[in-house]
């Protein structure tokens, strides 16, 4: 097998060489061209060109810093390479004279610097690790993000690529399966299955024609994982199904990939074509004998194509619903075959296991979940973005340490966690490790990685509706509990939020939710109810305030809101009652004006036009007016 | 002689079509696909396409329909020539997504899923782009934009002939 270390001799040889050259590299993610990296890459090429610089351009995935997007990485040789972030194009040329004519970075723009070997720091530049944002990370599965062009097979190889389907390739089928059992790696797709236990199934499964399927399909809103790490790592994940297969005892693979992600679609079809080119998939790996070809499906949008049963009849061509399990996609799977099915980041995991040894891997993380978890930051959080932490790692740490707590100074309120299936966690849990089994006995649970931060101004009775008519329109109407069950929770959550609750509905939405839970066919119904009974468990004050009250403490159901005029404020200018389309605001010249309750339709129209800030409700609460808290956690 | 234009281009529609049901002809599990590239091919998919595909490849009419119906993807429908998807994940819902929609709504003057009479946009939704960190998003075509306050929309918007 002399054929890999030529290959990874020529790489480094190439990779090093970059080093030489001052580079500039463009962050182009999914979420990177979203923030306008594509025009930042335009200025750049433009002003090279126009100013005759002698300048590598290249372009990397996302390296997680979201909130700092567009982001541009400047290194010159034998220096640390320095990442500027919120780019634009009118900061281009200045940027490049700067650090590049001039060599001195423009410390006010740079977020931090990365040291590759022994590359000389800049003085008055933090330096990635410590930078807040990465200090409490680590980074594995992550490791190559922002940091290698996706579409280069030099920059995968020399970064160690395909180092492991080598020496897998030199080891026994059972012995690549008892190290990833060793390593207590569970799957990341949400439901922490042991991948090592999957793994022997499918070995033991009789039968000469075997499946490896990545669920590359990634519904859960709110999570971008899985696309962060196709597009920045494609072949890594092609590298783990190949020693899956190799493991188990399969000749071909597919990737079921969502529509909606097509970026991470053509950087997977660059990626097989170049291991194809290479002999690194296709037949007789490495000299070895081994064949394992790999496909895309490309879903046609269905949540419910995530489970894997569902995703399995895709693939056949069939509206993709649920089946009944047993028997499960190990013993018959994809055209009954036996199947072996993980998560991307499952997959992505396997390479550096089998490199780094399952010791290494079972130093990170907890007694029963090892290693890191990627979690995406999003919602009410000052640093959204794709982080990668330890398991065990508290969720105050995550959210406060690596997210920098809450936007605009608010209070937290919530993290939703596990998407449609999970459940919120308040305040006080917010110590609990983050861990397979104590998120499950919080209510919650680790599902995919999605945190969505709430904070005072949403509403969990909107939550709850919001997830509610997700898993509604998306239950494929299969088993009657699911169809129906989420329709009724729906109808009920619709009248809480309009102002039609009765007291009653909360117990039958609690009945309606355990029946769900414990008689629906598939995972998407036994969850959906998640959200609904942890929000009721510890936000009961707000369903109580939306019945009883009438009124939304977070002022987010505009139904509710019951818009005020404060008559010490007003100045009887009569603008509000131009502005008002449903006449309910009257009044006389120079006298407070008054809003009729019955006749207001909740618009809003009259609230920006008040020089004098009269005008006040539940989400624009009246300055001198003290409320009780009812926002309070129970 | 006045032969009219659009004749022209379907024929030339339909002898694409053909070309991609003879690639997928005996490949296992190829409805999909070839429903998704006929819809490429013809921007939606009518009765007359889905049935030259059942025929072709021998599945039956009911099970094509109801693949393409089970799937948010087929549109069964002509749409507009500039698809706009409306993020409202959680990420974007917290955010304000549904301000972005009633934007884009307003401008349009159509409501979701509506396509405008001169057939230049047709308006979505979709529950996340996987963007979230640039929330909130919407897609028009192929292209992502971020971080959007409702007044952006329409200038956005107006971009795209
Ligand atoms: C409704 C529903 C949606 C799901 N969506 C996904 C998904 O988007 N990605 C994923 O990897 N697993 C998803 N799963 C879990 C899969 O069924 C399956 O357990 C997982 O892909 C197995 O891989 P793992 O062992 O590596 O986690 C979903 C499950 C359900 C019930
Ligand atoms: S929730 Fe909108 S992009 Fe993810």
């Amino acid at each position: 097998m002399g054929h890999l270390s030529e290959l990874h001799a020529r790489c480094t040889d190439q990779y090093i060489e970059k080093f030489n050259r001052s580079r500039v590299i463009v962050g182009l993610g999914t979420c990177g061209i979203a923030a306008g990296g594509d025009k930042v890459m335009a200025a750049i090429q433009h002003e090279a060109a126009s100013k005759n610089m002698h300048i590598d351009i290249d372009f990397t995935s996302c390296i997680g810093i979201c909130f700092r997007e567009p982001t541009v990485e400047i290194s010159l040789p034998g220096f640390a390479g320095v990442i500027y972030g919120d780019m634009t194009p009118d900061k281009v040329p200045y940027l490049l004279e700067s650090h590049i004519i001039n060599r001195h970075p423009v410390e006010e723009w740079a977020v931090m610097q990365i040291s590759e070997g022994s590359t000389a720091l800049y003085e008055n530049i933090t330096k990635m690790n410590d930078y807040p944002f990465y200090s409490k990370q680590v980074r594995t599965v992550t490791s190559r993000l922002g940091r290698t062009n996706p579409e280069s097979l030099t920059d995968y190889v020399a970064t160690d690529g395909y180092k492991a389907l080598e020496k897998a390739l030199s080891m026994q089928q059972l012995d690549i399966i008892e190290e990833i059992k060793k390593s207590g790696l569970r799957g990341r797709g949400g439901g922490g299955f042991p991948t090592g236990m999957k793994w022997g199934f499918v070995y033991q499964a009789v039968g000469a024609k075997k499946y490896v399927v990545c669920n590359a399909d990634e519904g859960d809103p709110g999570a971008f994982m899985d696309r962060s790490v196709l597009e920045g790592d494609p072949h890594s994940v092609l590298e783990g199904m190949a020693i899956c297969g190799y493991a188990v005892g399969a000749d071909e693979g597919y990737i079921f990939v969502r529509a909606e992600y097509p970026l991470a679609i053509k950087r997977l079809q660059t990626a097989i074509a170049q291991a194809e080119k290479y002999g690194l998939l296709g037949n007789n790996i490495l000299d070895t004998g081994f064949n394992f070809k790999i496909k895309i499906k490309a879903g046609a949008g269905a949540f419910v194509c995530g489970e894997e049963t569902a995703l399995l009849t895709s693939i056949e061509g069939n509206r993709g619903m649920p089946r009944v399990r047993p028997p499960f996609p190990a013993n018959q799977g994809l055209w009954g075959k036996p199947t072996n099915l993980n998560n991307v980041e499952t997959y992505v995991n396997v390479p550096f296991i089998i490199n780094r040894g399952s010791d290494w891997y079972t130093s990170m993380g907890t007694e029963e979940s090892k290693g890191s978890k990627v979690f995406c930051l999003t919602g009410k959080i000052n640093n959204t973005g794709l982080a990668e932490v330890p398991m065990g790692i508290s969720l105050r740490d995550i959210i406060y340490s690596v997210g920098g707590g809450i936007q605009n100074g608010k209070r937290f309120k919530a993290v939703q966690i596990g998407g449609p299936s999970g459940g919120c966690i308040r305040e006080e849990d917010l110590d609990l490790p983050v861990d397979y089994d104590s998120l499950t006995a919080a209510g919650a649970m680790m599902g995919s990685g999605g945190l969505v931060v709430m904070d005072e101004t949403t509403c969990m009775v909107d939550v709850a509706k919001f997830f509610l008519s997700f898993t509604q329109t998306e239950s494929c109407g299969k088993c009657t509990p699911c169809r129906e069950g989420t329709k009724r929770m729906l109808e009920i959550l619709n009248r809480l939020c309009s102002g039609a609750g009765r007291m009653e509905d909360l117990d039958t939405l609690e009945r309606l939710g355990r029946v769900v839970k414990n008689t629906a066919l598939c995972g998407l119904g036994q969850t959906c109810p998640n959200p609904i009974l942890s929000t009721i468990l510890y936000y009961r004050d707000e369903y109580l305030a939306h019945i009883q009250d009438k009124r939304c403490p977070a002022g987010a159901c505009s139904a509710l809101l019951v818009y005020q005029i404060d008559p010490d404020k007003c100045k009887g200018c009569s603008k509000c009652a131009k502005n008002c389309p449903a006449g309910a605001i009257t009044g006389g010249k120079k006298k407070p004006y008054f809003i009729d309750v019955d006749k207001c339709i909740k618009c809003g129209a009259c609230l920006p036009g008040c020089q004098f800030e009269a005008i006040y409700n539940d989400a624009a609460p009246h300055r001198n007016n003290c409320r009780p808290a009812t926002r309070r956690t129970a | 002689m006045s032969v009219c234009h659009c004749e022209q281009t379907r024929e030339a529609q339909y002898q694409e079509l053909q070309k991609v049901i003879d690639k997928y002809l005996n490949v296992e599990g190829s409805l999909i696909p070839l429903l998704q590239e006929a819809q490429e091919i013809f921007g939606y998919l009518s009765g007359d396409v889905m049935k030259k595909i059942s025929a072709e490849i021998k599945v039956p009419f009911s099970k094509t329909y109801g693949v393409a119906t089970f799937y948010s993807q087929f549109h069964l429908q002509p749409r507009g020539r500039n698809i706009i998807r409306v993020c409202q994940g959680t990420a974007c819902h917290v955010r304000g997504g549904a301000k972005i929609l009633d934007a884009a709504a307003e401008k349009l003057g159509v409501a979701e899923n509506g396509t405008t009479k001169d057939l230049r946009y047709t308006l979505e939704t979709v529950a996340c782009l996987g963007a979230c960190g640039q929330g909130p998003v919407l897609m028009v075509n192929d292209d992502t934009h971020g971080r959007l306050a409702a007044k952006d929309v329409p200038k956005i918007l107006d971009k795209y002939e």
